[in-house]
């Protein structure tokens, strides 16, 4: 009796349990994937067309809809939980599910030439505090910033070193060490950015950019066309390619006030060259400047009747001309023989 | 300008902050969609477009203007957008005698498009025309998805995870037991694709997980697949690449048996046992006379 009645009593126990957990319970052939980390479950069940046309689709989604979602729901309710401010919280796992990023991942700082040097020696970053002790203010302040503790700018006295020259101004020499400490700062700074890309900067030409400023390109334009060894004379320009315009030496002029002993000194130089009985005009290198001239102008002329053959024969003309002019002494500039003398191998001496 | 980053430095604290919401980090947050229409849209579209934009928000930005462009042709546009806005999923609605009602769903990694796929709607139910209550702007849905094809089908299968991508809210690592509201159904059958969004009520049930059940909210789609523009799969693979810092480090030297018990090998140098320190007994000590007699023994 006593054994029947557990056996019973048991059977009566499970049928009570299945009771319960019939209203959660859905049978499915195939288990539904889950990944709890992003709320997600997929079901590849198939789906009977013949099922979807026999009922309203709407409710044929909405059935299929609510017993995923319970088994979503079960799932869910098998990870541990705990109590936050009147809430029931569920931990999640991590999401399983693997997505593409949005941005590619960040690479690694590569460290500055400090950082290797300090890693090598074994030196520690030390923090420094915030606030420092001002003496003269009896109160904690700034390491920098606004309102400093010991601030450079704000002095009203600089002792002049006994070393230093007397008329030299102090604060002018301050601002202007600053100025070159931070400069050397931001050019250490870009030097570590440019090994950290391993970014080669040319002295001259142009950096690897997508799009190239028009002076840039302009600019190394003329510089590939002189490097060539005979200067760029002999390059030909391109059929629409204008010739340079700021290509002529650049004048230097000295300031309006300034140096009055020097100014002094050049006016009354000038004077006495006005007032001497020497010739303004050095005859000799006028003349061969017009010869020359001439002969440029003949030798074109031939060009363009004769072609390579005329270019030639006048070349040796104007390499014994050239010799001549160099003789007398003037005060005039050197003018355009440069390129001549040069053509020629030695320049004379002026 | 990306690539002077480290050269120009931002001048104020706001901008250094704006910079680094927009630099890539190691866990990426939530994606941020941007929703957009074409030169010419019906209202069923500007309608759809409305609705996702309701289910995304706070993560979307909705876009007023038209724009005239062609994402299958020229993605430039898009692109620019993306960078100017950081969004790196969009949705393109627009209307056409061939493509009538059409949604072009798509990602971007990098400012440059992932994936693009394009789906014609041919019923749609907006969100306005269901009477119902619903559910709170940001909830994080759950996803379902139903139907073999999502698995067996190439085209699909990117579908599925431009979906989940789309919907899933931001990565939480705790979520309340009372706020699982929101379920986005998806369901792939006969060639078309069937999206539902249901407000769950969690009823009483016999134990402690409570029965659901579903009550329609959200808009209703049917949608069928048009064309897709999908990455190469190198392009695929490098975009899920991880960086080394969140590989998790396994714990070496931990082993478990059938019980549970957790072993570890402590691995020692060899020992000399005659030296062994065990107690002092001094009465066991050997004698000179005896160790001699002791080696005789051992010969």
């Amino acid at each position: 009796m006593a054994a029947c009645s557990v056996e019973a009593l048991l059977a009566k126990a499970e049928r009570d349990e299945a009771e319960k957990l019939k209203s959660i319970s859905v049978h499915k052939e195939l288990d539904l994937e889950f990944d709890i980390g992003n709320l997600l479950a997929i079901d590849k069940n198939r789906i009977e067309s013949r099922d979807f046309r026999e009922q309203k689709k709407e409710d044929f989604l909405r059935s299929l809809a609510r017993d995923n979602t319970q088994l979503l729901v079960n799932e869910i309710w098998k990870q541990p939980s705990e109590r936050v401010d009147e809430a029931i919280v569920t931990k999640l796992p991590e999401p399983v599910t693997a997505l593409p990023r949005e941005k590619p991942p960040p690479k690694p700082r590569a460290p500055t030439k400090w950082e290797e040097f300090a890693k090598l020696k074994g030196i520690q970053k030390r923090k420094k505090t915030n606030l420092v002790w001002d003496e003269t203010a009896k109160d904690w302040r700034r390491r920098w910033g606004y309102q400093r503790a010991k601030d450079d700018t704000k002095e009203w006295l600089i002792e002049v070193p006994v070393t230093a020259d007397p008329n030299e101004d102090q604060f002018a020499k301050r601002t202007a060490a600053k100025k070159e400490r931070v400069a050397k700062n931001e050019f250490k700074r870009l030097k570590n950015i440019a090994r950290a890309q391993k970014v080669k900067l040319p002295g001259v030409g142009l950096l690897p950019r997508a799009q190239q400023p028009k002076e840039d390109l302009a600019v190394a334009v003329s510089v590939a066309r002189t490097s060539t060894a005979s200067m760029g004379r002999f390059q030909d320009r391109l059929p629409r390619e204008k010739p340079p315009r700021n290509t002529g030496k650049k004048r230097k002029f000295e300031p309006n006030i300034g140096d009055f002993s020097g100014e002094k000194k050049k006016q009354l130089e000038m004077l006495r060259l006005m007032g001497s009985k020497a010739p303004k005009l050095d005859i000799n290198r006028a003349v061969a400047k017009q010869i020359r001239e001439e002969n440029r102008e003949e030798a074109v002329a031939k060009y363009k009747k004769g072609g390579k053959k005329g270019r030639q024969g006048s070349m040796s003309g104007k390499g014994g001309k050239g010799k001549g002019g160099q003789g007398g002494k003037g005060k005039g500039g050197k003018a355009g023989v440069g390129g001549g003398g040069k053509r020629r191998g030695k320049p004379g001496k002026q | 300008m990306p690539k002077f980053d480290g050269i120009v430095k931002p001048k104020t604290k706001r901008a250094k902050r704006f910079l680094e919401g927009r630099a890539p980090k190691l866990t990426e947050d939530v994606k941020t969609a941007m929703i957009m229409k074409g030169g010419n849209s019906s209202l069923t579209v500007t309608q759809a477009l409305k609705d996702i934009y309701a289910l995304k928000k706070p993560n979307a930005v909705l876009f007023k203007k038209k724009n005239i462009t062609r994402p299958f042709e020229d993605s430039t546009s898009l692109e620019f957008f993306s960078k100017k806005s950081d969004c790196s999923l969009f949705l393109f609605g627009s209307h056409s005698k061939k493509r009538p009602n059409n949604l072009i769903f798509g990602r971007l990694f990098d400012f440059h498009v992932l994936d693009m796929i394009e789906l014609g709607i041919e019923k749609y139910i907006s969100l306005s025309d269901i009477k119902s209550s619903k559910c709170p702007e940001g909830t994080k849905p759950m996803l379902v998805f139903a139907g073999d094809a999502f698995d067996t089908d190439n085209e699909y299968r990117r579908l599925k995870s431009l979906f989940i991508d789309f919907f899933r809210g931001p990565a939480v690592s705790a979520v309340r037991l009372a706020g699982l509201e929101h379920v986005l159904h998806f369901t792939a059958l006969e060639g078309k694709i069937y999206m539902r969004s249901y407000r769950s009520l969690l009823k009483k049930s016999g134990c402690r997980t409570p029965r659901i059940e579903l009550e329609e909210i959200g808009p209703s789609f049917d949608l069928v697949l048009r064309r897709t523009h999908l990455a190469s799969d190198d392009l695929f693979k490098f975009s899920h690449r991880r960086p080394k810092a969140l590989k998790v480090k396994k714990k070496k030297n931990i082993s478990r048996d059938a019980f549970g018990t957790k072993f570890g090998r402590v691995h020692m140098q060899k020992q000399d046992l005659s030296k062994l320190q065990t107690r002092k007994m001094k009465g066991l000590r050997k004698r000179r006379g005896e160790i001699k007699l002791s080696m005789n023994d051992t010969r």
